[in-house]
């Protein structure tokens, strides 16, 4: 399957299948929507604004590109991946819900006030413990564990996760693992000792901020109606500066009320951060704050402006990562991988305060997806079975997707949720995606032609 | 190629044979709402 579009300037086209990206001129652009159901004659008829000669030339690069397999290529990786997915798995990471308790009251947040359908609970030490005992015993060989701080917020239980770690770095000798620390934050509480421990142990830290004050303030107040940016700004600085500008991202959330994030977007970046992630608030469509389907071709120009915005700055020095349109074209994740998803319900768990297992943060609350507990494991293998026969293939809205190599067939969450059952697709997710897809290719065909143009030089 | 620049250069086909060992970061942990593995990084 062949997607092309025009972005930017650029005429791409992307070979679904292989995953081979390429930048053509206008009349193999024209060639390549004719070529599959059309001889080289028919081709050549249909295309009379240009030269015969030229057409039959480009018509012969591409199919001398079929023929290496980085053009209309077959799906032939179903068998495979139905396969991959019958291994047995290992728990690669947890996500610990240090705290089910906040000291903010955003108006979008899917843990209502962190308390997840529940009442508000601190994760004990002893509960934390025996998570990363559970997570070393059901790891196999696997060397990297990651175990990710989260809430609620965390730092309100800021000794627990003091503790948690110091005692993981006790059994990583011993069992020859290595612990991947994380750490998410809305930046209250935060002060120097706690930034010099991240620092020292945190493999990454999120920092949530929406962008411009007013755009945060609105959606992230205190429980008694304050805004946090003013209190949260200058800490946030200061800790990206000490982490050189790496290994953290600016989190921030866009909903209906800024269609226009990519000015929350170039405001984070002006204020110095460098690795930045905004992204759509997913929530029922009876909210008000939810992306409606009207807003989105208000959505699709602000990620067309976000991008051609970075390929600018890029080239003036001044560029920033901007999470959604990270993708890796030489060394990316192998097609295992990227068609059997996130992991969730078989190598990604989420733990409770009080040690109940979930498939992953986003189900913790929902009864009927409660899979054990640290203390006797996992006691519904029907979860894990269920979990894991989900893939690109399960889902029949993926079948005809070109984005569905860089997704992974979408959010299980976020389906069951919308839709009632993990095996389905977020619709306006799905449009929301192929558009960044479309985007992050783009800029990175502007970054390797420019820098063929320097060589050049 | 006159016509055409490829940006890629290898395929996802060549990571069957020697891709799913299973070490690469888990998606969720980098940035938990709207989850991409495209933008992983792998070996």
């Amino acid at each position: 399957m062949v997607h092309q579009y025009k972005n930017n300037g650029y005429n791409m086209v992307l070979d679904v299948e292989s995953g081979s990206v390429h930048v053509v001129d206008d009349l193999t652009y024209d060639v390549i929507a004719l070529f599959e159901k059309n001889s080289l004659e028919e081709v050549q008829s249909q295309l009379g604004q240009y030269e015969s000669k030229d057409v039959k030339e480009a018509y012969e690069e591409v199919a001398e590109l079929k023929d290496m397999g980085v053009l209309f290529s077959e799906d032939d990786y179903e068998d495979y991946i139905c396969e991959f997915k019958k291994r047995p798995t290992v728990v690669k990471a947890l996500c610990l819900h240090i705290a089910h308790d906040c000291n903010l009251a955003c108006r979008y947040c899917f843990a209502e006030e962190g308390e997840y359908q529940g009442d508000r609970s601190l994760m004990s030490a002893e509960i934390g413990k025996k998570a990363l005992d559970f997570l070393v015993a059901n790891s196999g060989n696997r060397r990297n564990l990651e175990v990710d701080f989260f809430g609620g917020e965390p730092l309100m239980n800021f000794d627990v996760v003091k503790e948690i770690v110091a005692y993981g770095r006790s059994l990583e000798e011993e069992h020859n693992k290595n612990f991947r620390f994380t750490l998410t934050t809305n930046g209250m509480l935060l002060n120097d000792d706690i930034m010099d421990f991240a620092n020292k142990e945190m493999d990454n830290v999120v920092l949530s901020v929406d962008g411009r004050k007013e755009v945060h303030d609105y959606m992230r107040p205190t429980p008694n109606g304050k805004g946090s940016y003013d209190i949260i700004i200058d800490k946030f600085k200061k800790f990206a500066e000490q982490r050189h500008q790496e290994k953290y991202y600016v989190r921030g959330t866009f909903t209906h009320h800024n269609l226009d994030f990519s000015q929350d977007v170039f405001h984070l970046a002006d204020e110095g951060f460098k690795q930045i992630s905004v992204e759509p608030v997913v929530g029922p469509d009876t909210e008000e704050y939810t992306i409606k389907e009207a807003d989105l071709p208000q959505v699709m120009k602000e990620y067309d402006k976000l991008a051609s915005e970075m390929v600018k700055r890029n080239k003036e020095g001044k560029g920033f990562t901007f999470f959604h349109f990270m993708i890796d074209l030489t060394g990316g994740p192998c097609v295992a991988k990227r068609l059997s998803g996130c992991g969730s319900g078989t190598e990604y768990l989420a733990v409770t305060p009080w040690g109940d297992l979930y498939p992953c943060h986003q189900f913790v609350g929902e009864d009927e997806f409660l899979m054990g507990n640290v203390n006797d494991g996992i006691k519904k293998e029907d979860i894990v079975s269920e979990f894991k026969a989900t893939s690109v293939y399960s889902r029949e809205a993926c079948r005809d997707c070109f984005a569905r190599f860089y997704c992974s067939g979408g959010c299980s969450a976020n389906s069951y949720k919308l839709n009632g059952t993990i095996n389905g697709t977020y619709d306006i997710g799905c449009q929301l995606e192929r558009k960044r897809v479309e985007c992050a290719l783009m800029i990175k065909a502007a970054q390797m032609t420019e820098k063929e143009s320097s060589n050049e030089e | 190629m006159k016509h055409i620049k490829t940006l890629t250069n290898k395929t996802l086909k060549s990571t069957v044979k020697k891709g799913g060992c299973g070490e690469c970061q888990t998606s969720c942990q980098s940035a938990k709402t709207s989850c991409t593995v495209g933008n992983q990084v792998c070996n």
